[in-house]
């Protein structure tokens, strides 16, 4: 391959990511009114790149992630636009996203013990999950395929843990598990919702490992769902934070870690407790976040923004770049002087 | 299931085989009304599917004198007719023990089927099946039964319908609730995630974890309808005269209350057969439901 393919390559893949979203929004109805939990958010995730989605509880990262595979309830309106390798989801038939969900889009859940059926055996999970979107698999190929995923995801004795109970795993086992469950019909994008949270520190450690390991192998796009910024900070590329709904900040992770400019991302950064430098108290932020169905005029952090002007008050701030990073934030510019 | 929880094998090296205790030992292992029940409940099953080829005398020919007191020839004496009441009393089981299995079967099927589609459609279907079942549920049982089974005509395959239609509407709703719960847990979510369709995930990721409760009621069930089917031969809605049918035989010997013999060997079976299927039903529940311990 000569040097002009290879960048005409990588520009290829920038231009068309694998998945791109588009002013993404859902709405739940409900009789008490209707709720905004996502009001517009723009995305996109490139081939083997980690998209990491931070935000507190209720910020509307996995609502996006459930939107985007159609597992919402019936009361969810979604509009916009969410494009995978060109195909649009949203509106999209069920049985095209019958054909998409488990075979290209993977997904890992938080808990492991409760997303396995508790009454199959591992090994005949990964084998229906096979199964499902290869339909002339044999069984007994299926089952040789399946231990194969096991031994990939670093479990010892496959043959032997196939034939295990989900509850006979520990936990970091059937995370695990679950991964090679994701990643058994070579899904171009794997979506994990909090993968680690479950999990004790050590664990957490492997598990990250493993999934980045998958990402450069098979060249997986991934999109990593999690309130621990310091998970984001080891395995992912690019980083998005979410508040009540929007995105409020996204770049590469050294600019948002090194150079944050929104305040809400700041404040997360300043919680974080740290290994080097003098014990002081860890600084919360103020206040909650507002309920879904009575945000605030203008900017939705405003009310706990210690930097807030007047118009934040009433004109939502736009997502617009400045040097690399996309900040949803009025005094955006002025702030990126002030820590410079 | 109950097998793989007791085996504790993510603490064992590999070359530990994973063979369960012996089948003595799980025997024992069994509470005792089970083992109880479950022998009581066999040797009627038993009994009604080789009772021909005991060489008992023929339960509807006149075998000897009529009235007569349990004696050496007649172990439970001669009904009004002279027929032998142990031989009839066992044949008994031929008609009891499939209407048993056969009703509650039948109600299982029905009742399960239309509570699980109940339970994972939703909304207008839910509505309508649930409100059926309210309407059947809201007669009192026996009451109902009577009524369908005096329209329908005596005989024991109308009673047997009547008792079908008074059964399944328990199963429905029984099978509605668990379905209500287990399909709003997120290995169903999952699996929906991971591309399956409505009839595999109901049929092997909700269905497969919804059958606990559905069974310890039928195995107590079978009992009731024992005696639902029992009654409705002793008012005359059931087996006509001569079959040996339990209920109708105790309908003949009340009418003669001194030769307390008659009504003695089938009011004895009845009463075995159904505290054999509740301690049966009791024992499992206890075995299967982690709540009732």
């Amino acid at each position: 391959m000569t040097r002009t393919e290879t960048v005409a390559s990588s520009i290829a893949t920038q231009t068309a990511p694998l998945l791109e979203v588009r002013d993404l929004k859902v709405t739940f109805n409900s009789p008490d009114g209707a709720a905004d939990a996502i009001c517009g958010i723009d995305l996109s995730v490139g081939a083997g790149e980690v998209l990491g989605i931070v935000g507190e509880s209720g910020s509307g990262k996995s609502v996006t992630m459930m939107a985007l595979m159609q597992l919402l309830p019936a009361s969810a309106q979604i509009t916009g636009s969410a494009r995978f390798r060109g195909q649009e989801l949203v509106g999209a038939t069920s049985s095209t996203m019958r054909q998409l969900r488990g075979a290209r889009i993977g997904m890992i859940f938080q808990d492991p013990l409760t997303a396995f059926n508790p009454v199959l055996t591992v090994g005949a999970q990964i084998v229906e999950a096979l199964r499902l979107h290869e339909k002339d698999l044999s069984k007994k190929a299926a089952w040789e395929r399946a231990v194969e995923l096991l031994a990939e995801v670093s479990i010892p004795q496959p043959d032997r843990r196939a034939t295990q109970y989900p509850h006979e795993f520990s936990g970091g086992m059937r995370q695990r598990a679950m991964i090679a469950m994701a990643i058994a019909n070579r899904p171009d994008l794997l979506i994990a919702d909090e993968p680690t949270t479950a999990l004790d520190v050590t664990v957490q450690a492997q598990i990250m490992d493993l999934l980045n390991r998958l990402r450069e192998e098979r060249n997986i796009g991934l999109i990593l769902i999690t309130h621990d910024l310091g998970v984001v900070a080891g395995a992912a590329d690019r980083i998005a934070v979410m508040y009540s709904g929007r995105i409020v900040e996204q770049g590469s992770v050294d600019e948002v870690f090194y150079n944050p400019r929104h305040p809400y991302t700041r404040g997360l950064l300043a919680a974080l407790p740290k290994i080097d430098g003098e014990a002081g108290p860890l600084v919360a932020i103020e206040g909650t976040p507002p309920s879904l169905r009575n945000r605030p005029a203008g900017c939705a952090f405003r009310p706990r923004c210690s930097v807030s002007v007047e118009r934040c008050s009433t004109i939502v701030p736009a997502l617009l770049s400045l040097n690399g990073v996309e900040t949803a934030c009025h005094r955006s510019e002025e702030l990126q002087r002030i820590s410079a | 299931m109950t097998a793989s929880v007791s085996s504790p094998a993510v603490s064992l090296p590999a070359n530990v085989a994973r063979s369960g205790p012996s089948f003595g030992r799980r025997l024992r292992q069994v509470p005792l009304p089970v083992l109880i029940g479950g022998f009581v409940v066999l040797f009627w099953i038993i009994t009604a599917l080789t009772v021909s080829f005991w060489g008992l005398p023929d339960p509807i020919q006149i075998a000897g004198k009529r009235l007569q007191a349990p004696s050496l020839s007649h172990w439970l004496g001669t009904d009004a007719l002279g027929r032998d009441v142990l031989s009839r009393t066992l044949y008994g089981a031929v008609y009891s023990v499939p209407i048993a299995i056969g009703v509650v079967a039948v109600g299982v099927f029905i009742g399960a089927t239309l509570g699980a589609i109940a339970g994972y459609v939703g909304g207008v279907v839910d509505g309508i099946i649930m409100r059926l079942v309210d309407v059947t549920l809201a007669f009192p049982p026996i009451l109902l039964a009577m009524t369908i089974s005096a329209t329908l005509g005596p005989g024991l395959v109308n009673a047997a319908i009547a008792m079908i239609i008074v059964w399944w509407p328990i199963y429905a709703r029984l099978m509605r609730a668990q379905v209500l719960e287990v399909k709003e847990r997120e290995h169903v979510e999952a699996a929906i995630a991971g591309g399956a369709g409505h009839i595999r995930v109901l049929g092997i990721h909700i269905l497969p974890l919804c059958w606990t409760p559905i069974l310890i009621n039928a195995t107590m069930d079978f009992g009731q309808v024992v005696l639902l089917a029992a009654s409705l031969s002793f008012i005359g809605l059931g087996a006509s005269p001569p079959t040996p049918e339990w209920g109708s035989m105790i309908s003949e010997g009340a009418a003669r209350f001194y030769s307390w013999w008659v009504a003695f060997g089938p009011g004895m079976a009845i009463l075995t057969l159904v505290l054999g299927f509740s301690f049966l039903g009791d024992g499992l529940r206890d075995m299967l439901d982690p709540r009732s311990k």
